[in-house]
């Protein structure tokens, strides 16, 4: 294999595995902050049992994070050595502005979230869970802007030519604020905040179902529940949001989203399909029309086909651009039905009877993750074969003085490694879950109950 | 063209902040590779959680500074960022690899009662804190003896020519040099039977500090004279050097005190001054060609452009002393001695 298709799978491997974490790190971050938060405001210990539980897991998640995190800063150098002298001037000054004011904040006090419960107010260590929650946030900020300056570049001008070409930074702001940043920015956060609300609705869900902690995880899941609610629905505008910049300055992202191939015509919006390339086909169920519609408010508007792009700039992977949006997009409209769903049985006091509906609530916790995988999936292959749209092609990008051998020694060492991270992730997830929270601050409160509590929290 | 303050181009300013960032990285991840690689020389459960938890609240707000020094590199300097990294393929990404299992193994490590499991992870962790002092090392010594570049500043050398002698002797004193500031970190994180037996280790590793810079520097001076020129030229530069020796002189004498506080700021001190001579000598070149003189990589051809290196100065300006402020927070919380409670590794 050729060091191209073994750099771009490597990226998109490392990358993919890193995002399974930023998700839950800043989803039971948002989570923790409103525990803690109760806490304080009414001084019922069980928020603060909860916190404790899940800052633990959240080591977990935030730990691994942090892991695989660095791997990605230092890929860029290592294997898209053209790349980051092509961008560093704009995507270096993003990097470095995270460090700065986001990762040094959440590590900062990362040490006293996790170690501090008995050395600092609890007022201080509320301070602290803010701290690194909102670390968290900022990082995603400026990764997403790199991101998305390599979506739709602004406030450049290229410098030099052929493998001395840089793009410079005129205007600031204008990078910063680039046409497609905050509409994905707030995608990006509001998918990390349904990530890590359906991680404690479903621990919880669990536990109900078990008999275990009842009181406890009523409380939980009445938080989480809110917060995915709210998330849940905002995704949809911010999704919506997103689409109308890709199909003002990413038109071949879009053709390929929807599978559109006629030049000038109005374009379908599909539930589901499945794309043929070569007779340029679509099966499946549309709204004839909906895509237009959903662009320019009219059914019959055309809308530039993948025909009407040289062969060349285009995404090879058409088919899979396709299914990965809708994908996405279905889970999307599935977390709606069933946040909403949930909250009509809390209003009528019924949410925690339900044996099948605490059993969806359970293994509801794939879906986000899912779709934020295929969400990045949909926007990185929707946006080949640039790497920077409309400026370098993902094939001029690499290191040249790399090998096939070095990049495959590499990724297997990766794979090897991850594949052994997330086996530990996923044991130790377990066991902690099997363990739960630790409760005995909860007896003294209410005597009669130690026994059975016991039965409960043992191992 | 380039834009300056305070009479230093941008560009310079840069190269100053990206060596303060690499410094400050090796003074306190320093002191977490080295309490590492002594890991496996402590035998008790007790002694290994003890010295695991000293640095359990901090390592990873220290490894945040490698995540900056990277992205500062990366955005002064992506010329730099991008041909050295793919130039050290092998090194970077067994370092990756190493970053990984470290972290890996002081979360994982509590988690479980075993004995086979905490061993496990004692090994992973103190063998890759062991491997990161020297890849460091050794990728310093590559940058302080050259690698040999084209024209277009690509690297041409093999893909194994990383692993020259004096690359090895400088990974060598690396690890020297930072098992001797974990010790001492030890030292003041410490009471009891550890304390002594860390007193006892400390002893050996200045020792083993001192010959391994002792041969570097005899190196150095012998076959190296770009790196000594100029300090051989400028008379009032001589200072530097001085202090190091100072500074180095007085750790044995402090430690035997038992003042270890300010032991470990003097072996602070040597690390950065260390630096500091490695930065006099090489500026303006960062990257020394060592096939062809008149192709360096330098400050000024490799920097970004005025604008960015601006923007990212004021970043700098408005980040730092939050950075110092939120440093000093987490310091001051977990002063003293280490105790462990339910919330410990
Ligand atoms: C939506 C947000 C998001 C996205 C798209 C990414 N990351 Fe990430 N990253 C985070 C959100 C995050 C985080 C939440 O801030 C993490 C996860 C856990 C943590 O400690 O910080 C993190 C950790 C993390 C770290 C370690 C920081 C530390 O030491 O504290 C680095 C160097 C990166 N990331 C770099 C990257 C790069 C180069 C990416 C792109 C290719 C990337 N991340 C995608
Ligand atoms: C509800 C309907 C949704 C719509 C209409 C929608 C729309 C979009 C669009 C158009 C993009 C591509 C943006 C680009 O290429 O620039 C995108 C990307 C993405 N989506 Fe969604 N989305 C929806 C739901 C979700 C959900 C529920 C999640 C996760 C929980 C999610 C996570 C992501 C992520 C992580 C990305 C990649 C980052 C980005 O490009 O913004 N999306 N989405
Ligand atoms: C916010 C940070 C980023 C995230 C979360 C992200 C996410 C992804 C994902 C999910 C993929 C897999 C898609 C695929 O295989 O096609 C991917 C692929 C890729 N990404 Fe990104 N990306 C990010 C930034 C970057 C940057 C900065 C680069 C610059 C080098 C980059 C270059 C690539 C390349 C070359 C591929 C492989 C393309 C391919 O195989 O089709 N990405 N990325």
């Amino acid at each position: 294999m050729d060091v191209e298709i073994l750099a771009r799978i490597q990226f998109a491997f490392t990358v993919a595995f890193h995002y399974i974490y930023p998700p839950l790190s800043i989803g039971l971050g948002l989570v923790m902050v409103f525990m803690e938060g109760q806490y304080l405001r009414t001084k019922d210990k069980t928020y603060e049992v909860l916190a404790k539980f899940w800052t633990k897991i959240f080591a977990l998640t935030f730990g691994i994070g942090v892991a695989t995190g660095i791997v990605m800063e230092f890929e860029f150098g290592t294997n898209w050595a053209t790349y980051s002298r092509f961008v560093g001037d704009i995507f270096g000054s993003a990097l470095a502005a995270e460090g700065i004011f986001a990762f040094a904040l959440e590590s900062g006090f990362l040490g006293v979230l996790l170690f501090g419960w008995n050395r600092v107010s609890s007022k201080v260590h509320f301070i602290s869970t803010v701290g690194v929650f909102l670390g968290s946030m900022f990082s995603a900020i400026w990764i997403v802007v790199a991101n998305s300056w390599q979506q739709t570049p602004a406030g450049y001008h290229i410098v030099g030519e052929g493998i001395h070409a840089r793009a410079e930074v005129t205007d600031f702001w204008a990078m910063v604020f680039n046409p497609s940043s905050v509409e994905r920015i707030l995608h990006v956060w509001i998918g990390a905040f349904l990530a890590g609300a359906f991680l404690i609705i479903s621990v919880h869900a669990y536990y109900l179902l078990k008999g275990r902690h009842i009181d406890l995880s009523k409380k939980a899941i009445k938080i989480a529940l809110g917060v995915a609610l709210v998330a849940s629905l905002a995704q949809l505008v911010t999704g919506h949001a997103s689409a109308e910049v890709v199909a003002e300055y990413q038109p071949a992202k879009l053709a390929a989203m929807e599978g559109h191939f006629e030049e000038n015509a109005p374009a379908d919006l599909y539930l589901f399909g499945w794309v043929d390339k070569d007779s340029k086909e679509v099966k499946g169920l549309s709204i004839p029309g909906g895509t237009s519609f959903l662009t320019h408010q009219d059914f019959n508007e055309p809308i530039r086909g993948l025909d009407s792009f040289p062969q060349d700039e285009i995404p090879t992977q058409i088919n899979a651009v396709f299914q990965f949006y809708h994908i996405m997009i279905a889970i999307g409209m599935a977390l709606i039905a069933l946040t909403l769903f949930g909250a009509f049985l809390w209003w009528k006091g019924t949410l925690f009877d339900h044996k099948w509906m605490l059993r969806i609530l359970v293994v509801s916790v794939l879906l986000p993750q899912i779709a934020n995988q295929v969400g990045w999936f949909t926007a990185e292959m929707g946006r080949q074969p640039w790497v920077v749209y409309g400026l370098l092609k993902t094939s001029n990008a690499l290191s040249e003085v790399v090998t096939a051998n070095q990049v495959l020694f590499s990724l297997i060492l990766f794979f090897m490694i991850y594949a052994l991270l997330f086996t530990l992730f996923i044991y130790l997830l377990n066991k902690k879950i099997k363990k739960g929270p630790d409760e005995s601050p909860l007896i003294d409160q209410r005597p009669r109950q130690r026994d059975l509590s016991n039965a409960f929290t043992g191992v | 063209m380039m834009g300056t303050f305070l009479g230093i181009d941008y560009a310079t300013w840069w190269f100053l902040i990206v060596g303060a960032l690499f410094s400050g990285y090796a003074i306190l991840d320093g002191f977490d590779l080295g309490a590492g690689a002594w890991h496996l020389f402590f035998k008790k459960e007790e002694s290994r959680r003890i010295a695991l938890n000293a640095i359990g609240p901090v390592w990873d707000g220290n490894e945040v500074w490698l995540v900056i020094g990277g992205g500062a590199l990366f955005a002064g300097f992506p010329i730099v960022y991008a041909n050295m990294f793919s130039a050290m393929y092998i090194p970077f990404m067994l370092f990756l690899a190493a970053l990984i299992f470290r972290a890996v193994a002081i979360e994982f490590r509590s988690k479980e009662e075993m004995r086979w499991w905490k061993k496990l992870w004692d090994i992973s962790y103190s063998m890759s804190s062991i491997l990161l002092a020297l890849l460091l090392g050794i990728v310093l010594g590559n940058i302080l003896i050259g690698i040999p570049l084209d024209e277009n500043k690509q690297f041409t050398g093999h893909w194994l020519s990383f692993l020259n002698p004096y690359a090895l002797m400088v990974g060598v004193t690396t690890l020297a040099a930072f098992m001797m500031h974990g010790a001492i970190y030890l030292g003041l994180k410490t009471q009891g039977k550890l304390y002594l037996q860390v007193h006892q280790f400390l002893k050996r590793a200045i020792i083993f500090f001192i010959i391994s810079f002792a041969l570097v520097t005899v190196y150095t001076l012998i076959y190296i004279p770009h790196l000594t020129d100029k300090i051989s030229e400028n008379q009032w530069m001589f200072i530097i050097p001085v202090i190091a020796f100072l500074s180095i002189a007085n750790i044995p004498r402090l430690v035997t005190k038992k003042k270890f506080l300010p032991a470990f700021l003097f072996s602070a001190l040597t690390l950065a001054m260390l630096l500091v001579i490695v930065a006099l000598e090489l500026f303006p070149v960062i990257i020394y060609n060592s096939a062809d003189p008149a192709h360096h990589i330098t400050v000024h051809n490799a920097s970004s452009s005025s604008k960015s290196l601006k923007i990212m100065l004021i970043m700098a300006a408005i980040g730092i002393p939050l950075i110092a402020t939120y440093t000093y927070f987490v310091y001051k919380t977990f002063w003293g001695k280490v105790e462990l409670d339910e919330h410990s590794y």
